[in-house]
């Protein structure tokens, strides 16, 4: 690892002035992306402003079928919190399988969406369930804030805050780990409201996270796992990688779907 | 550099570091607790796993500094007097190790599964929960049977105290 000098936040005041004075900063929360990178020397920041000790950031609020999570909760305390359990089991599902123990003690929903790892999990969450992150500046709509492999809307000194999200009547999570890293070879989120379906893919797309239309129109005529036979997406914009071809995510894609709908009528 | 400061193993300590200082390399190399142990660089061993205010962690994949205030426990930790923990007691009596590489991670990881399944662990959730463990000879099944036998000893012990 290079050198860096790190800086530990107060608040959130203090992180965006410690992050806007550093040469090349970056945001330190949970660490397990970034101090992996950084051994790797695939990053060098010259600071590290550490957002692990400001409470403002964690805690996850369920008021009816609202959901406010800070983005300093981490994966362990999403995938153990009861009153998100009831009204959105499939984000505490999804939780619950990222990575492992000791990631998750650590990891953060904030610098999971921060990161946008194409194969990350929580992006297809937020995707599907249409939320909005926020941030010390402004709220953003998921669709608007996913904008390419590793790539996000925010800009360097802009702080997540919360991600916000009203559960819908029915979710599911379903995905197909990598067998050595577990990240998604390919997993999909479904999502059924009143007005429509969702469906969200990650771990497949060749710009990230994507919305797979066929599967939506499908599944809002019937939302059933039947519903998906015969229905194929195309593998134009998906990712050939050494673990699997883009025809072979085209497929998993359609099989993680119905698995996906099969959890969320339980 | 960074002066940090932190309780090991009950013990208060400090050092002034560089700010990059993985967390093992200050308990290994500062503090010459060589029981964590290092597999790998890219965070997927689990070798390095100890407990950062109760909850298990890769000590490699947290900067000292972000520990600095915080309560650690390392294997070295775990032993009361010439009393060895029940889990790490259960390894012994099943030959939960071989080369012993990624045995003190293993119990570490084995502590905190046990805490938090006060209800009892099956084989299922234990070979889930070490998704993050990984071991290169015993195949797994005595590990997994030594954490669930330090399971029902400690539950046992649990009992006998209420
Ligand atoms: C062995 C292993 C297995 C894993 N498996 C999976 C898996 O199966 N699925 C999965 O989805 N992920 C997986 N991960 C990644 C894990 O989920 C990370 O926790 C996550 O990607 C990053 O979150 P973090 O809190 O650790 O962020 P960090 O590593 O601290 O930061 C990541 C990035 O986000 C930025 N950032 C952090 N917080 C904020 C914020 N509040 N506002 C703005 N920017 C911010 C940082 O500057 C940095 O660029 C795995 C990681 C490891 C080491
Ligand atoms: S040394 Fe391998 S995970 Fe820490
Ligand atoms: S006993 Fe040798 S690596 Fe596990």
């Amino acid at each position: 690892m290079y050198e860096t000098t790190y800086h530990r936040a107060s608040s959130v005041e203090d992180a965006v002035k410690l992050i806007g004075s550093a040469e090349d900063g970056k945001l330190l929360a949970g660490g397990q992306t970034l101090i992996p990178t950084m051994k790797s020397r695939l990053a060098a920041p010259t600071d590290l402003v550490d957002l692990r000790q400001i409470d403002a950031l964690k805690g996850i609020e369920v008021s009816g079928r609202s959901v406010r999570i800070g983005a300093g909760t981490t994966h362990a305390e999403v995938a153990g919190h009861a009153g998100l359990a009831e009204v959105c089991p499939a984000l505490t599902h999804l939780a619950a399988h990222i990575g492992d123990p000791h990631v998750r003690h650590m990891g953060t929903i904030g610098g999971s969406i921060a990161n946008n790892d194409p194969a990350a999990d929580y992006p297809a969450a937020l995707l599907a369930l249409g939320a909005t992150v926020v941030t010390d500046k402004r709220e953003i709509a998921a669709a608007d804030f996913f904008t390419g492999l590793f790539e996000t809307a925010l800009a360097p000194d802009e702080v997540i805050t919360a991600v916000a999200f009203e559960a819908p009547a029915k979710c599911g999570y379903a995905k197909f780990p990598n067998p050595a890293s577990r990240y998604a070879l390919t997993g999909v989120f479904v999502a059924k409201r009143d007005d429509g379906v969702r469906v969200a893919v990650t771990g497949a797309g060749d710009d990230g996270v994507f919305r797979a239309d066929a599967i939506e129109q499908a599944l809002s005529t019937s939302f059933e796992p039947s519903a998906l036979e015969g229905v194929s997406v195309p593998a134009d914009d998906l990712m050939t990688d050494i673990h699997a071809s883009a025809d072979y995510r085209a497929n998993l894609i359609v099989v993680m779907a119905k698995r996906a709908v099969a959890a969320a009528n339980g | 550099m960074s002066d940090v400061s932190m309780v090991v193993n009950g013990r208060n300590v400090s050092g002034s570091l560089e700010d990059r200082t993985l967390l093992v390399h200050f308990l290994r190399d500062t503090l010459g607790l060589t029981g964590t142990h290092v597999g790998c660089d890219t965070s997927q061993c689990g070798a390095c796993v100890v407990h950062v205010d109760g909850k298990a962690v890769k000590s490699c994949t947290m900067l000292a500094a972000q520990a600095s205030g915080a309560e650690v426990v390392t294997i070295e930790g775990l032993a009361e007097g010439g009393e060895l923990h029940p889990v790490q007691a259960a390894f012994k009596e099943h030959h939960g190790l071989q080369c012993g590489f990624c045995t003190p991670g293993m119990i570490m990881a084995a502590v905190d599964m046990i805490a938090r399944h006060p209800d009892g662990l099956d084989e299922a959730t234990v070979r889930d929960e070490l998704e993050g463990n990984i071991c290169r000879c015993t195949g797994y099944h005595n590990i997994v049977k030594a954490i669930l036998a330090a399971s029902e000893a400690m539950a046992g012990k649990a009992r006998q105290a209420a």
